[in-house]
């Protein structure tokens, strides 16, 4: 699914530079569900936002689904963002003035689908997450976890290979986390290949593996058994 | 390539994007409608006042200069100082053949009478004309006709009268046309009655009588009251009145830089003043005019610029869920173009209604202080097409800020 070798990232400060990432070797399969631990400022956001093409890697190599992904034009970017890869955010990012519906349908539309097929297709991914009768209401009128929910039916729309969750609990209470790792999870038995960002242990636990990053490198790189999210729900 | 402009996605985009700023949309709209307004209704104005002023003079023929005899106030050649001037027709017919530019040389001769018909008197200004004069001054008639050739060959006894003498001699309704009234004892036969001009130069003049009569009946011979001359179109009338003077002094032998020997009125000179402060005005509506348009569209384009550093994570988030620099940059650009055409369109509407209102409370009426206020379609056309391209340019540079940062950034914005 992705290879990535000998990855670095420096963010200038001031006359300096900070070196984040110092030299990443990581490589995920179709279907895994990889998590990323560390401490705070360890670079995972880093990693992540590079791998979802938000940002750009200084030196090493990026290969996502037989493609290399180098000095792409912006242009290019966006339709691979598109095509490839659905976002989670921990703050949800949903457009505020767009109904639940609107949003999910948002990637659709700059896949340039026909607004019936799309606000059809938009309100099955909503159904999924189980928020059909909420679709025609604005983001301020959710919960945390039903925001969340419709943030993920939004990743899920345009159907991509790679989902990138950054901290996607991270603003949810224990209850609604364990709802939105089950669904999560569900996607992943779906076969959907999942990378997410998190600082707990017992969310990284319901991952399959986990990927412990430090100094800039990877120093700890494990398969665990998934526990499952639902029988905490 | 422009198919977007027929989707419902992009408005429906742009309309949400303008209902959810209700405030900047708002204030913007209202900077462009005033600026297109103000241009309106100054314009408007302009072109009223404008045409109020030529309709004032459109009878007169402007470029024209009034030249009469003084006293010298230098001696020469032998002559004392104070000797009275007096113009001939010999003066005329040469200024007509010598001076360049020269289009009508018109000699006149004015007196004050008294007229009297049934026991009605009354004092008028009496003038001797040739017809000429009813195309250098046009004669509105309410009735009959002015002077003609076969008048002054025969030196008729007619008279063309104002509607003043009108009034005062005749009675209400009655027709004054080959009626006779008694001018100084002797009868003359009414043949017109005109109008009085809204523009006065010098003393009223009441009556019209065949040049050649006047002539005969006051023992004028060769003497002239006073000139009129006219230029070609291009010939610069104050040019002309110099050389028609140096010539007169030359005629009548007067020292050359004898200021005072004639006296004169250039009509021309003090029109051109008037011309001048209509073009004055004119250029300072534009500019008035222009520069609010100016300001309008820079006000849209700084409420873009904020509202895009707003938007900055709305529009990291559409750039990760797949949105093209280009996609948005469109967005933003039909946005500007929207909201200047929408609010230019109105300015144009609510422009028009000032004009109509300006028309009904000053422009009604023979004396009214705007005639037909109005502007050009094409004047309207090009102030739209240029607001709709500053609004694009300007919808341009936040559409330019918000893309040309790597969508992480845009994203971190809180
Ligand atoms: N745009 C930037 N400019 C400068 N420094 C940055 C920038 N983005 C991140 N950093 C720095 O890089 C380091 C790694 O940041 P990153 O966001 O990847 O950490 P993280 O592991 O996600 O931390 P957290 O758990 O707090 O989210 C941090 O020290 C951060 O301050
Ligand atoms: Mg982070």
């Amino acid at each position: 699914m992705l290879q990535i070798h000998q990855l670095h990232k420096s963010y200038p400060i001031g006359d300096s530079s900070l070196h984040v990432l110092k030299g990443i070797d990581l490589s995920v399969e179709e279907g895994e569900m990889v998590a990323i631990m560390g401490s705070s400022g360890s670079g995972k956001s880093t990693l992540l936002n590079i791998i979802g093409m938000l940002d750009e890697a200084d030196s090493g190599e990026y290969i996502l689904d037989g493609l290399t992904i180098k000095d792409l034009t912006e242009k290019k970017a966006a339709v691979y963002r598109n095509k490839f890869l659905g976002f989670i955010f921990q703050s949800f990012n949903l457009i505020n003035y767009k109904t639940a519906l609107e949003n999910v349908a948002l990637p659709l539309y700059y896949q340039g689908m026909k607004r019936k097929e799309r606000l059809e297709l938009a309100m099955f991914h909503l159904e999924k997450v189980g928020l059909a009768e909420w679709s025609h209401h604005l983001p301020k009128e959710l919960s945390g976890g039903q925001k969340q929910r419709v943030a993920i039916a939004r990743a899920l729309a345009a159907n991509p290979k790679l989902l990138l969750a950054d901290e996607p609990t991270g603003a949810l209470d224990t209850k609604t986390s364990h709802e939105i790792m089950a669904f999560i999870q569900h996607l992943n038995d779906e076969g959907k290949t999942i990378l997410m960002v998190t600082h707990e242990e017992d969310i990284a636990n319901m991952c399959k593996r986990i990927i412990r990053l430090r100094d800039g490198v990877i120093m700890e790189d494990t398969k665990v058994n998934q526990v499952r999210a639902e029988q905490y729900v | 390539m422009f198919r977007f402009l027929f989707e419902r996605d992009t408005w429906q985009e742009v309309l949400d994007s303008l209902k959810k700023n209700k405030l900047r949309s708002v204030l913007t709209m209202v900077g462009v409608w005033w600026g297109i307004l103000l241009l309106i209704g100054l314009l408007g104005s302009a072109r009223g006042l404008e045409n109020s002023f030529n309709r004032l003079f459109g009878d007169f023929a402007t470029n024209s200069v009034f030249i009469w005899g003084q006293r010298t106030s230098k001696p020469f050649q032998g002559f004392q100082e104070g000797r009275g001037v007096q113009l001939s027709l010999t003066d005329a017919k040469k200024i007509e053949e010598n001076v360049e530019g020269i289009e009508f040389v018109l000699p006149r001769n004015q007196r004050q009478v008294s007229a009297t018909r049934n026991f009605q008197t009354g004092s008028f200004q009496m003038v001797g004309d040739y017809p000429l004069l009813d195309k250098l001054q046009k004669k509105n008639l309410l009735n009959g006709r002015f002077l003609n050739e076969n008048d002054i060959k025969d030196n008729k006894k007619v008279v063309a009268i104002s509607e003043d003498v009108y009034k005062q001699l005749f009675e209400k309704d009655e027709n004054a046309i080959g009626q006779y009234i008694e001018i100084n004892d002797i009868n003359f036969k009414v043949i017109g009655v005109f109008e009085i001009s809204n523009v006065r130069m010098g003393p009223s003049q009441d009556m019209h009588i065949p040049f050649t009569t006047y002539q005969q009946i006051y023992n004028q011979g060769d003497r002239i009251g006073w000139l009129m001359i006219t230029g070609k179109p291009g010939f610069d009338i104050k040019q002309i009145e110099v050389d028609s003077k140096l010539l007169l002094k030359n005629l009548n032998t007067i020292h050359p830089d004898d200021n005072r020997a004639f006296g004169s009125f250039n009509l021309g000179k003090e029109f051109a003043k008037l011309t001048g402060f209509l073009i004055g005005m004119q250029f300072l509506t534009w500019f008035v005019g222009v520069a609010t348009l100016i300001a309008g569209v820079f006000a849209i384009g700084n409420i873009l610029l904020i509202a895009v550093r707003e938007r900055t994570k709305e529009i990291g988030v559409r750039r990760a869920l797949g949105a093209t620099p280009f996609e948005i940059k469109r967005q933003i650009v039909v946005e500007a173009v929207f909201i200047t055409l929408v609010a230019g369109i109105l300015g144009i509407i609510s422009g028009g209604w000032i004009l109509i209102a300006l028309d009904h409370f000053f422009g009604q009426g023979d004396d009214a202080a705007l005639v037909n206020a109005s502007v050009s379609i094409a004047v309207v056309f090009i102030a739209l097409v240029i607001l709709v391209i500053l609004g694009t340019l300007i919808g341009l540079i936040p559409a330019f800020k918000a893309t040309s940062v790597k969508p992480i950034e845009a994203l971190r914005e809180e």
